[in-house]
């Protein structure tokens, strides 16, 4: 068993597709032990083939990968034990049982078919596919669908859990109860790591980042250290009155986007105190407000955009 | 530990594999039967009680190794490439190739799923075939390895042609201008020693002729080629597909990108 620092380190990874295409550009990237970790990117930036390799899906071109200290390409079967996959696209058989569908995956990891019903009992339960265990995948609704993966995923208890896009495409109640549950798991000692393109579920979620753009990391840093660099906020304001035209409110820029629905730049440091006090003496009353955007999906497009 | 848990992973894919072909035993089981069935009634009865013996026995009798083969190509041929090339299409493949499992495991499972639908279909035909004659086995254990033999070395055929399929029309094209032709050509309806000698010597490179005959020869105690000859030579095939496949696994041919 070798000492731990790190779930996940990748050193120098490239890979460059038989049409000369050069995904990945010499990669690093060390996961925390136990950490919620982000990795964001644009379509086409290189996430999926960072988690390709990860899985041993795809075959990487150079570099190293080490997943819980086991290097994967000297003892893959170490390395593979400790890594669970929740992948963007549907792999499970359709055409098997849901219970089914389990079991056979914790017996590839060489977990006894009695021991894997069990499990399987416990996470059908856990996500709410108990009642659905003896049909047929095909049947199950897009959500559960996404939560039979992350159930598959689990069987073999992995000490990292890598998790492509797991909301894409289910209801914002389904996405809320994966987000506490995946919570539950990373307090359990659950190493995440997670790719979306929601980023106020990156912002929500998870401790650090890594943004990658063209095949390279552009950002790593913990998601408060990230959140930081944003210099402004845009707020929308819901008034009362109708306005003809924007106000304008000495430092703070503002933009009518329609004749009741106000919206303004406010800088860090700026106060919002002041911006209230000018909306008074302006005589403009405020039903409600809030963010424009999510903080972190500024940053993004900034960072992807440079 | 690692050889257990590679036990349990074999068997996980074979009982996943015979879960699969008998809950659609409409398309896996029953039509073999039928057809085979046909066989009988066509070319045993009908035919066949126009001819004359064949080695001491009826054109009836002489067929009926023959097509019990037969079967057991085509089944394990087939349930292991639409299996795995299935599990392709798919991307359930995903759930063995992120697993630990070794790439040795994947083949004897799959194989092992081949064998037992050819043998289940083997096995049927016999009984069909007991309404049309009475079967003296000469030798049960020749049968039986040579069954189990000439089902392996095709369930290992088929998962090369899955590997490399790309759609579902590469997983019919190796059954219908390969497949099928050697196998009716391999001495299921007649003995080579009918054939004139240029193509009786043509027949001897075929490796569907010493399966046919090696069942025959548990069967019946006839045979075109001598049991050790087909024994070696289906062995010989099985140790080179096998690496084959094991090289294919290893190096992600037609699996990974």
């Amino acid at each position: 068993m070798p000492i731990i620092m790190n779930a996940l380190e990748i050193k120098n990874l490239k890979k460059t597709y038989k049409n000369g295409f050069e995904a990945l550009k010499g990669i690093d990237l060390n996961v925390k032990q136990g950490d919620f970790f982000a990795l964001l990117g644009p379509n086409g930036a290189g996430k999926s083939t960072i988690i390709g390799i990860v899985c041993s899906l795809i075959n990487k071109t150079s570099g190293q990968v080490s997943i819980q200290g086991y290097n994967l390409q000297k003892s893959p079967r170490g390395a593979k034990q400790n890594l669970g996959i929740v992948p963007q696209e549907f792999n499970f058989n359709v055409f098997e049982p849901v219970e089914e569908i389990l079991v056979n995956q914790a017996g590839y990891y060489g977990v006894s078919r009695p021991e894997a019903f069990k499990r399987a009992e416990v996470h059908l339960k856990q996500l709410d596919l108990w009642d659905k265990r003896r049909e047929m995948a095909r049947d199950l609704s897009g959500g559960m669908k996404r939560r039979l993966m992350i159930a598959r995923a689990l069987m073999h208890n992995p000490q990292i859990l890598i998790l492509d896009e797991p909301t894409a495409g289910v209801d914002i109640e389904i996405r809320r109860s994966m987000w506490t549950f995946l919570q539950e798991i990373n307090k359990q000692g659950t190493t995440i790591i997670l790719t979306t393109h929601y980023l106020e579920e990156a912002e929500q979620l998870c401790k650090n980042i890594a943004i990658i753009n063209q095949g390279s990391i552009i950002k790593n840093c913990a998601m408060a250290e990230l959140l930081s660099e944003l210099d402004s906020e845009c707020m929308v304001l819901n008034l009362q009155e109708p306005l003809d035209t924007a106000p304008i409110l000495a430092d703070y820029s503002s933009y009518l986007i329609d004749n009741t629905t106000l919206e303004v730049e406010i800088k860090k440091g700026e106060g919002i105190n002041t911006f209230f006090e000018l909306l008074s003496q302006k005589k403009i009353k405020v039903l409600s407000m809030r963010n424009k955007s999510n903080r972190l999906e500024q940053l993004f497009l900034r960072m992807v955009k440079k | 530990m690692y050889l257990n848990d590679n036990i349990t992973a074999y068997k996980t894919i074979l009982i996943k594999e015979i879960l699969r072909f008998s809950r659609i035993w409409l398309q896996t089981i029953i039509p073999p039967a039928i057809t085979m069935g046909l066989y009988f009634i066509i070319f045993g009865q009908l035919i066949g009680s126009q001819l004359s013996n064949i080695d001491g026995y009826t054109y009836m009798d002489y067929i009926v190794p023959g097509l019990i083969i037969m079967s057991i190509i085509t089944n394990s041929y087939s349930n292991v490439v639409s299996s795995f090339y299935g599990s392709k299409f798919h991307h359930h493949i995903e759930e063995l190739l992120v697993s630990p499992i070794a790439n040795i495991t994947i083949i004897a499972g799959y194989i092992s799923g081949g064998i037992a639908r050819g043998l289940t279909v083997g096995i049927i035909v016999t009984l069909v075939s007991l309404f049309f004659t009475q079967i003296s086995i000469a030798s049960y254990i020749t049968a039986f390895v040579v069954a189990i033999l000439t089902a392996t070395l095709f369930s290992l055929a088929g998962l090369i042609n899955a590997i490399f399929a790309n759609s579902f029309d590469d997983i019919s094209i190796v059954p219908t201008f390969i497949l099928t032709p050697l196998t009716y050509l391999g001495g299921v309806f007649y003995s080579i020693e009918m054939l004139p000698e240029f193509w009786r010597n043509i027949s001897l490179f075929n490796p569907v002729l010493y399966m046919v005959n090696g069942f025959r020869m548990g069967m019946l105690g006839v045979s075109d080629a001598s049991l050790a000859t087909a024994i070696m030579i289906i062995i010989g095939f099985i140790v080179l597909l096998t690496s084959i496949c094991l090289w294919l696994l290893n190096s992600g041919i037609g699996i990974k990108k």
